[in-house]
């Protein structure tokens, strides 16, 4: 058992975080360029031939810098339905992709190309019009496609329960990394802003809060990162553990991130609640987070099904030394 | 990262595994909980089979009679009695605490007498800290001892101490230097529990059962050889000891918490859930998920760099507050029978008895109000509150 980054993990995080830090509205040719839109796609196809693993250090830094661009929708959402010659042009940057997977699709003003769920298939739309929506998440674009039609067929519907997965898996870690840079806002404020003779981090009021952030912060953190190894190392098409895991992961993750911002927006006061300050943002992109696809509710209602309704003594959960469990159907819709 | 069993992890968990399905005695598994189930020569012959098939102090040194295992393994053999439902070792305090502490500070004389009977369960330790004017702030203990031909006399009162009445020593945290205050002039005994002048009186708690103890000492004599560290030196030697019970702690706390969502499970699936329930129970099985995860970081951390990962330090906390939930969450589900305890309560009192027990977990090793300073401060860096 290791639960840490490799040294080249850690490299990638930290080139990660300078890049986004000088270019915080990347190119999709740019994040080519740094090997990042192949981090998954086989050499073969012209892409790194990395895992799921890798591209969860980028998730979690692009949640941090609250990237715009069609990263998510391209590799989190669509990536499993693609063939492999539509994957050589992911990981070449020739093209970005969404998937229509509910009526308000993400990336829809920078994805170069949409696909549709349809029937027991999943395609490219062909045609159709698309109608960007103005967004309480300016950094995380939706909007409708209307009309079009179903193109090549790109993948079974099958592919839905990887989809999911990875999906949820990406936004839990996307909310850690927001989370963790409120968090970090928090502190550096607490540690320096004076009120009554004092810096108010000596305030148990204030140092208690921020303690059970980081606390939320580190708890989701650890399921998102489950998440990401389940993804990356069990076929998340046949058993329930990803699928379990990332329910687990984005249940608490969107829901931390949220809590941790609206705990830092009330440690810097009155600058925490201006427009000036990077605080809000950070916080509609939780909001968004929690919003987007399934509900915290529900996930835990799947997760309700799984621990209550199969068989008894089936209880399914990480005991890693086990073959794994009963096989789920899928779910529609997300 | 992996996070499966090596192949020499899986066979120690496969080994395990097959010897505690064959060995747990049926009437020490699943019980209601509490002290009480410590007291009886069960629990020793127990601890001893633990022992002689090698699984007493796995990460102690080879040569202090331990397994000399990594962590890992510690994390497997707790994963997997919680799995099996198995009761600890009886000598929780002489594993966790007095031991690694005689390793630390014990002369050669310290660590061939009183190490070897802790691994067999043959001698059961207390400790000795807190006071009634010393609890959280530790540094306030005021228990005597002065030199006297050779021997230290001791005398003053603790509290809260666990295993106190079935104990034969104690690790003692006493005041040498009368004039001294705070973190000085403290010094670290080893107390005979049997010795003229000790008086263990069982304190009731909120149970009604007595799992602690109050210890009064009387112009106690302890040989002045019984001494751990430096006179004067007692705080370093004390910071050993609950160095190594927060360090061991997360796993075994994780696999408690594993124990209690599972029954939650099972009752639910017993007595029926409405969705609000199920809603909280799914909760509770993430964050049970979720402190497993957290203590593998911390653990991996501690493998790779020899310091355990700063997330480490939050367990205890998410443990405490997590039980209390499940438990209540439990009571809830029990409906109108909550009501009732022991023989005439379902499962045999177990949630009761559960329940109110777990008001002490927020307490107790470290109450939440400290937990939430030790991360403010040593974990975020934020300016100190004392």
């Amino acid at each position: 058992m290791d639960f840490t980054f490799t040294p080249e993990q850690d490299a990638l995080r930290e080139q990660a975080r300078e890049f986004l830090g000088a270019n915080p509205e990347p190119s999709w040719a740019q994040l080519a360029e740094l090997g990042w839109t192949g981090v998954s796609i086989a050499e073969e196809q012209g892409g790194v031939g990395l895992t799921f693993v890798e591209e969860a250090v980028l998730f979690e830094e692009l949640g941090r810098a609250l990237y715009r661009g069609p990263y998510f929708s391209t590799v989190a959402l669509t990536l499993p339905a693609l063939p492999d010659d539509l994957r050589a042009e992911v990981a070449s940057g020739e093209t970005s992709w969404t998937l229509a997977f509910a009526p308000l699709v993400p990336a829809l003003e920078s994805a170069d190309r949409i696909a549709i769920v349809g029937g027991d298939g999943i395609f490219e739309l062909e045609g159709g019009e698309r109608e960007i929506l103005t967004t309480n998440d300016e950094s995380r674009p939706l909007g409708v496609v209307r009309g079009g039609e179903p193109g090549r067929r790109l993948a079974d519907a099958a592919v839905l329960i990887e989809i999911e997965a990875r999906s949820q898996t990406a936004l839990a870690l996307e909310a850690c990394g927001v989370g963790r840079r409120a968090l970090e806002y928090a502190i550096e404020y607490a540690s320096t802003r004076e009120q009554f003779g004092k810096k108010i981090g000596i305030y148990q009021a204030v140092s208690h809060p921020l303690a059970d952030a980081y606390t939320r912060l580190e708890l989701s953190r650890s399921l998102a990162l489950w998440a990401a190894w389940c993804v990356a190392n069990e076929n998340p098409r046949a058993w329930t553990r990803p699928s379990l895991a990332a329910a687990a992961a984005k249940s608490s993750a969107a829901e931390s991130a949220v809590a941790i911002c609206e705990t830092s927006i009330q440690v810097l006061g009155g600058i925490g609640f201006t427009w000036e300050h990077e605080l809000h943002r950070l916080y509609k992109r939780a909001l968004g987070i929690e919003s987007f696809g399934a509900s915290g509710t529900r996930l835990r209602a799947e997760i309700a099904a799984a621990l209550l309704n199969g068989p008894e003594g089936s209880t399914p959960g990480s005991d890693l030394s086990q073959t794994p469990d009963i096989p789920v159907s899928v779910t529609e819709g997300g | 990262m992996e996070l499966r069993d090596t192949p020499e992890e899986a066979s120690f968990r496969g080994d395990l595994r097959a010897w505690l399905e064959e060995n747990v005695p049926d009437e020490l598994r699943g019980h209601r909980g509490g002290a009480a189930r410590f007291d009886g020569p069960e629990m020793r012959a127990w601890s001893r089979a633990l022992y002689d098939a090698g699984y007493a102090g796995l990460t102690w040194p080879e040569e202090y009679g331990g397994g000399g295992a990594p962590y890992t393994h510690q994390a497997i053999f707790l994963e997997e009695m919680a799995r099996a439902e198995a009761p600890p070792h009886v000598g929780v305090i002489g594993l966790g605490m007095a031991g690694p502490t005689i390793m630390a500070h014990g002369t050669e004389e310290h660590k061939a007498r009183y190490l070897a009977p802790i691994l067999s369960a043959e001698e059961i330790w207390c400790q000795g800290f807190s006071e009634p004017g010393a609890g959280s702030d530790l540094a306030g203990v005021r228990t005597s001892s002065r030199l006297e031909n050779g021997h230290f006399v001791v005398d003053g009162q603790k509290v809260w101490s666990s295993f106190a009445h079935l104990a034969a020593w104690c690790i003692l945290l006493t005041r040498s230097d009368p004039d001294s205050t705070r973190h000085a002039g403290l010094t670290y005994l080893i107390v005979d529990m049997h010795a003229p002048g000790v008086e263990v009186r069982p304190l009731t708690q909120i149970t009604g059962e007595a799992e602690f103890n109050e210890i009064f000492f009387t112009g106690v004599r302890v040989p002045a050889d019984n001494l751990l560290g430096e006179v004067g030196g007692g705080w370093q030697v004390a910071m050993t000891t609950l160095l190594h019970e927060r360090g061991t702690l997360g796993f075994a706390l994780q696999a408690a918490l594993e124990v209690q969502v599972r029954k939650l499970i099972a009752l639910a699936r017993d007595r029926g859930a409405d969705q609000l329930q199920r809603d909280r129970i799914a909760r509770e099985w993430i964050e049970m998920e979720a402190v497993r995860f957290t203590n593998y970081r911390s653990l991996s951390a501690l493998m790779k760099t020899g310091m355990p990962g700063p997330e480490g330090s939050i367990s205890k906390l998410v443990w405490s507050e997590a039980n209390q939930r499940v438990t209540k969450l439990a009571l809830e589900i029990l409906g109108p029978d909550a009501a009732l305890a022991d023989g005439n309560a379902p499962y045999g009192g177990y949630w009761q008895y559960q329940q109110l027990r777990s008001r002490g977990n927020t307490i107790e090793a470290g109450t939440s109000e400290v937990l939430r300073n030790i991360v403010a401060e040593r974990v975020l860096g934020l300016p100190k509150s004392r």
